[in-house]
């Protein structure tokens, strides 16, 4: 009997320690919040719909922490570096008339070109503050977009689906569809699964490009900057150019951010603008971090496993708790508390600074 | 002989540093020069009522800052925890209807304990985030925010029974209103409440602080005339005296000719006088036993702890006193104010606090009273400035209100940039 029970407890351990207990609490915490769902008549089907879209829609986000956790600058708190661009792309495509699929290519090949260039930077200013990389990328991040909305208001764009019906600038939210790019990857091959609504083409692009950034971590490229994260003494003595690797990590995740928001912002319906992108870094870094990740290991399928859990706990909890608190914003509460605290259980274990 | 070597020593590496120390200062001053020469519609009164204002809200906040700085815990973004806990003490003592000076009194005693608790709190999550401390503090807002909400829009009413028809609650009786009004002091409410006590036309206030700070720099002389070994900067001391005449004699002038500036809206003594005393609390505290833990931590916490100081503790009781004094800044900023935003007069206190001290000139490892008073005033002028600007130069004054959101974001990173780089670099020197 006692044999039994300790290995039972042995089993506990193992799974927690495999699993991880961010993703383990959050995990159960979602299938509760599931059968609470089910059991007060909202149907699975919807909840179900609803997560896979809005997966799709932030995984890329998401996915732009990897290289960035690999590479040992922490997780991209300045992705809104990526986003900015992904926007100036997005809104460049609109200027020169594109509507529909062209619109969709040209603002991603505009907003990868600006993302290359910009995480080139990026990654010089990481390379200058080793050691507080978090703090000084949020705060870049930060700039950056308080930066650009100088610039929406003052640049020389006219294009009527863009501009304030009065004055000069550009409008906070754009319509996609008045240009045909409103869900364009949504609607692609999509179809019904037993009432799940299953978004084929945002989920191809979204699991296509985990596949191509898991080949690349897999690459000679990927492993020798996985090493210099690891350690970079060792890596440095063994001929790792680091600086060049933890540039390029980050050139990746910049350009991840910026395609990113471009599917985000097609899945949605509108491209939001000036203020929208200041705080969009923290709820990608909570993703990963719930899918199993560290501040200095991370993976694909944490990406995953994380913005399928996230996404699906933020969109089951605002139904489930308007039906039984009514009147009350309780899932945005809940999302502030477990998205920060989280990031905050994630630095706690980040082992620096010594005493 | 020897002093001589060591001036030549050490001159150059100064003149160099100082610059790149003051840079964000310079800045500031320039664009603030700039707007007076660019806007036609600013009178020198408006300006000074708005700058004195903002500066008598925000300065006790600013100096809250300034004990975490020196214990090496870098900039303490997590006032705003402070900020939330003296919220709680203000809702509680508006929920009774207390006020007036008795009431204020209360609000500061109520938000003592629970501004230190939440304090250990965060205090505790430092030590386990060590190294990164500033990102941490700035994450356990939002967290904190998080928390504050489910109190305040769901706690209040589900949990804690409350009438639907006090004028705090929500019509349907869950959660405290987006805002609410503090209650003029006249009418016994919180409103004004310090501010009312004692108001002095603000040029008699000018004239009172250049005569309190020439006082003090002859005491200074005086002392260094008597003991030697105590030195003083005779330049910096010949340069703030001269000013401070200058100043005083102004004000004088100003006050007997009866100019504009007497129109200047008066200023509150007692939150002056509290600003004092938090001033030379934050230059005595580091006399003493604890302030000398402060500081030996602040500089190495591997040194400290082997000549057997309790770091962990040390850095606690710095994050306490720092959220208790948020706590007690966030009461007279609300005071003054006059109403409590509920949800959105803490969210921001962090990052411009820190934009201020910033401005003033100090860095994540070194800050004191003198940066928290000028760095208060010039990010205020600047807040004030920028409008103007936008409108003058562009004709358009939202313009010139994101290009002071940039100015915040901008200082607080590139500060913290410029000090991690130089402190990298430097660190390189000594390798090679």
């Amino acid at each position: 009997m006692a044999e039994l029970k300790d290995k039972k407890r042995y089993g506990i351990r193992d799974v927690i320690q495999s699993v991880g207990l961010p993703t383990l609490i959050i995990g159960v915490f979602l299938i509760m919040l599931l059968f609470a769902g089910t059991a007060l008549g909202i149907p699975l089907s919807a909840l179900l719909s609803d997560t896979m879209r809005r997966a799709g829609m932030n995984g890329i986000l998401v996915l732009a922490m990897v290289p960035s956790i690999q590479s040992g600058t922490g997780p991209n708190f300045a992705l809104p570096i990526g986003i900015v661009c992904g926007l100036f792309g997005l809104v460049l495509s609109i200027e020169f008339g594109f509507t529909g699929v062209t619109w969709f290519v040209v603002a991603v090949l505009l907003a990868v070109i600006f993302a290359v260039f910009v995480g080139y930077f990026y990654g010089k200013l990481l390379n200058a503050v080793k050691g507080s990389e978090m703090t000084i990328a949020t705060y870049t991040g930060f700039s950056i977009v308080a930066f650009m909305c100088l610039l929406w208001l003052m640049l020389p764009l006219s294009h009527p689906n863009m501009q304030w019906f009065m004055g000069k600038g550009l409008r906070e939210t754009i319509q996609l569809d008045a240009i045909g790019g409103a869900h364009i990857l949504n609607d692609f091959l999509k179809f019904e699964l037993f009432g799940v609504i299953i978004p084929t083409g945002l989920l191809m692009v979204f699991f296509a490009l985990c596949l191509i950034i898991w080949i690349h971590s897999k690459s000679k490229m990927g492993i020798s900057i996985s090493a210099g994260g690891i350690n970079p003494q060792f890596s440095h003595a063994s001929g790792v150019e680091i600086n060049k690797n933890r540039i390029s990590a980050n050139i990746i995740s910049t350009i991840l951010g910026a395609v990113g928001i471009i599917v985000y912002s097609q899945s949605y319906g509108y491209a939001q603008l000036y203020n929208a992108p200041l705080m969009m870094a923290f709820p990608a870094v909570a993703a990963i971090l719930i899918g199993g990740a560290t501040a200095s290991k991370a993976k694909v399928s944490h990406v995953i496993i994380g913005v399928f859990l996230f996404q699906g706990l933020l969109t089951t909890a605002l139904p489930v708790a308007n039906r039984v608190f009514e009147g009350t914003d309780l899932s945005e509460i809940m999302r502030m508390v477990i998205q920060n605290g989280i990031i905050l259980y994630a630095l706690t274990q980040v082992k620096g600074g010594d005493k | 002989m020897r002093d001589a070597l060591k001036n030549n020593k050490l001159k150059p590496n100064i003149d160099s540093n100082w610059l790149a120390d003051n840079i964000v200062t310079l800045i500031f001053f320039g664009f603030t020069i700039f707007g007076f020469i660019v806007s036609d519609g600013m009178s020198m009164t408006y300006f000074l009522t708005e700058l004195s204002s903002r500066f008598f809200r925000n300065a006790f906040l600013v100096l809250s800052l300034i004990i975490p700085v020196v214990a090496g815990l870098g900039l303490n973004f997590g006032i705003v925890v402070g900020a939330m806990s003296g919220q709680i003490a203000i809702a509680i003592v508006r929920y009774h209807a207390l006020g007036g000076v008795s009431g204020i009194i209360l609000t500061f005693l109520i938000a003592f304990p629970i501004a230190a608790f939440f304090g250990y709190l965060t205090g505790r999550l430092y030590n386990k985030t060590r190294g990164q401390e500033m990102i941490a503090s700035l994450i356990v807002g939002f967290f904190a925010n998080g928390i504050y909400q489910f109190l305040f829009l769901f706690a209040v009413g589900v949990i804690i029974k409350v009438p639907a028809s006090h004028p705090m609650i929500k019509t349907d009786g869950v959660g405290v209103r987006m805002t609410v009004d503090l209650v003029a002091f006249e009418e016994g409410g919180l409103k004004y409440a310090l501010d009312n006590l004692w108001r002095m036309p603000f040029m008699w206030a000018v004239f009172s602080v250049s005569v309190i700070i020439l006082g003090l720099q002859l005491l200074k002389i005086m002392k260094s005339k008597k003991r030697p070994s105590i030195r003083i900067n005779k330049t910096l001391t010949g340069f703030v005296m001269i000013a401070f005449l200058g100043l005083g004699t102004f004000s004088l002038i100003a006050i007997f000719s009866g100019s504009s500036l007497m129109y200047v809206r008066d200023v509150p003594v007692v939150v002056g006088l509290l600003i004092i005393i938090l001033c030379a609390f934050n230059a005595l505290i580091l006399k003493t036993k604890i302030g000398q833990d402060f500081r030996s931590v602040g500089q190495s916490q591997h040194i400290a702890a082997v000549s057997g100081i309790n770091v962990d503790r040390t850095r606690i009781i710095a994050t306490m006193i720092s959220t208790v004094l948020a706590a007690w800044g966030q009461i007279m900023f609300l005071q003054n104010m006059g109403t409590l935003n509920t949800y959105g007069a803490h969210t921001q206190i962090g990052m411009f606090s820190v934009a201020c001290l910033l401005v003033g000139g100090a860095s994540t490892q070194k800050a004191g009273v003198r940066h928290a008073i000028v760095g208060t005033i010039l990010f205020n002028s600047m807040f004030i400035m920028s409008p103007e600007i936008g409108q003058a130069v562009f004709g358009n004054a939202l313009l010139g209100e994101y290009f002071r959101t940039f100015m915040v974001y901008g200082v607080i990173g590139m500060a913290l940039g410029m000090h991690v780089w130089r402190t990298n670099k430097n660190a390189k020197i000594t390798i090679d």
